[in-house]
């Protein structure tokens, strides 16, 4: 099937299968290797991306699905790879591997954009559809907390 | 995993989409239970039917002392909704239980109900505000209770043509107060146990989740509340059909705790 989507503001046209996932058609399609693929049935996310500027797994999507939609990927998180996000994850140590950094940053960014001043608590319950298994969760809460007084409000 | 094929039609009408429903082909809503279980391909339908575009059933309304829920209403609209939180309260209280922000963006109400996992959170939702779903198949449309709907595990009276369109919820009586408690492993994750309560005067709604193989009213419970009971001994009456020691004790002290957190 014919597929036309705009990724990270570029337009994109393709021929996929309909049981093509979005997931893997940003990554073999589009080359946009930034978005991981972990376990793919939507516990993980690992593979996160923003459609139409909400967070979405993308795994649990059809390529077919976002014809005519606008989706967002790491790659267009910020041109210069320093979203205060981003920033932050390195400055608190909030990543060891980086597999699941991707869908941290794209289930976060909305979070940190909206919510100056999040306790704890709303920051562990905004990561908690995100799973990381090796730096553990303490530097990313750090981190989330930080992004969100320097961009929030 | 990855899916099978199959084919894919994103239906541009109810009656296209209705037409092309049968056994060996499934309605595509939200997708974040169908699409596991086909790149898991415990699900290997012929035919996908993407429903995604009918916005006919993309809609969240008051009708009179009625909420319409089109069942394509993502759980995030139901979770912002000030319509919802003002009238339907326990809707907003449960919906926030369901998955991650992730998942309720695009997740959606029909889903919830039809896939009727017996964890989900808004069919016992539901089932405690006494809502009515309604269907539609080539053969017209009818509508259900949530005790004539959800059948077991999974499992709905909804035939393999039909396609669930809309729930009603009444308002709740008035002066009721409302909440949803569970327990889960972490938040997001599916629930081990789970009640919804809507108590005030004359009135007691309570429903279970993790107590048997679908969302369960509490009818002994309800009974003893409205005459009186203490949340403690409602609690009990609702959990004592438990056989599991455990489940039996933890559902009693969810009941508990969502009886004393809904008095108005």
């Amino acid at each position: 099937m014919r597929l036309a989507v705009r990724v990270n503001g570029e337009h994109y046209e393709a021929e996929v299968e309909p049981r093509t996932l979005l997931s893997d058609f940003i990554r073999h399609e589009l080359e946009l290797t930034g978005t991981k693929v972990g376990c793919e049935h939507g516990v993980c996310g690992a593979c996160t991306v923003q459609l139409e500027g909400e967070p979405v797994r993308s795994c649990l999507m059809l390529a077919v699905q976002a014809n005519g939609r606008e989706i967002r990927t790491i790659e267009g998180l910020a041109a210069d790879g320093q979203h205060p996000l981003q920033r932050a994850f390195h400055e608190h140590h909030a990543l060891q591997c980086g597999f699941c950094t991707a869908g941290f940053l794209m289930s976060l960014e909305p979070f940190v954009r909206e919510n100056p001043e999040p306790s704890e608590e709303q920051i562990r319950e905004a990561l908690a559809g995100n799973l990381c298994r090796c730096t553990g969760y303490r530097g990313i809460v750090e981190a989330v907390g930080q992004a969100a007084r320097e961009t929030g409000g | 995993m990855k899916p099978a094929p199959f084919d894919y039609v994103a239906a541009r009408s109810l009656d296209e989409a209705v037409g092309l429903l049968g056994e060996d082909a499934k309605a595509l809503a939200g997708g974040q239970s169908l699409v596991p279980l086909l790149n898991f391909r415990l699900a290997r339908p012929d035919l996908i039917v993407d429903i995604n575009g009918l916005s006919e059933l993309d809609r969240l309304e008051r009708d009179d002392g009625l909420l319409r829920i089109g069942a394509l209403t993502r759980q995030s609209a139901l979770e912002r909704s000030d319509l919802v939180a003002a009238g339907w309260p326990l809707l907003s209280q449960a919906v926030r239980f369901v998955g991650h922000p992730q998942i309720r963006s695009r997740g959606t109400v029909g889903g919830s109900v039809a896939h009727a996992d017996p964890a989900a959170e808004l069919p016992v939702a539901l089932a405690a505000l006494d809502a009515r779903f309604t269907a539609r198949s080539p053969r017209g449309r009818r509508t259900l209770g949530a005790a004539e709907l959800f059948i077991g595990p999974l499992t709905t009276a909804l035939e393999p043509d039909e396609l669930l369109i809309e729930i009603e919820v009444p308002r709740p009586p008035e002066g009721t107060g409302s909440a949803f408690v569970e327990h889960a492993r972490t938040h997001g994750d599916f629930a081990v146990a789970g009640a919804a309560a809507v108590v005030g005067p004359e009135h007691a709604a309570v429903a279970l989740l993790g107590a048997g193989p679908a969302p369960a009213r509490a009818g002994a419970a309800e009974s003893a509340l409205v005459d009186g009971a203490e949340p403690g001994e409602a609690a009990m009456l609702a959990a004592s059909p438990v056989e599991d020691g455990a489940r039996r004790a933890l559902i009693a002290e969810l009941v508990r705790r969502a009886i004393e957190e809904a008095a108005p």
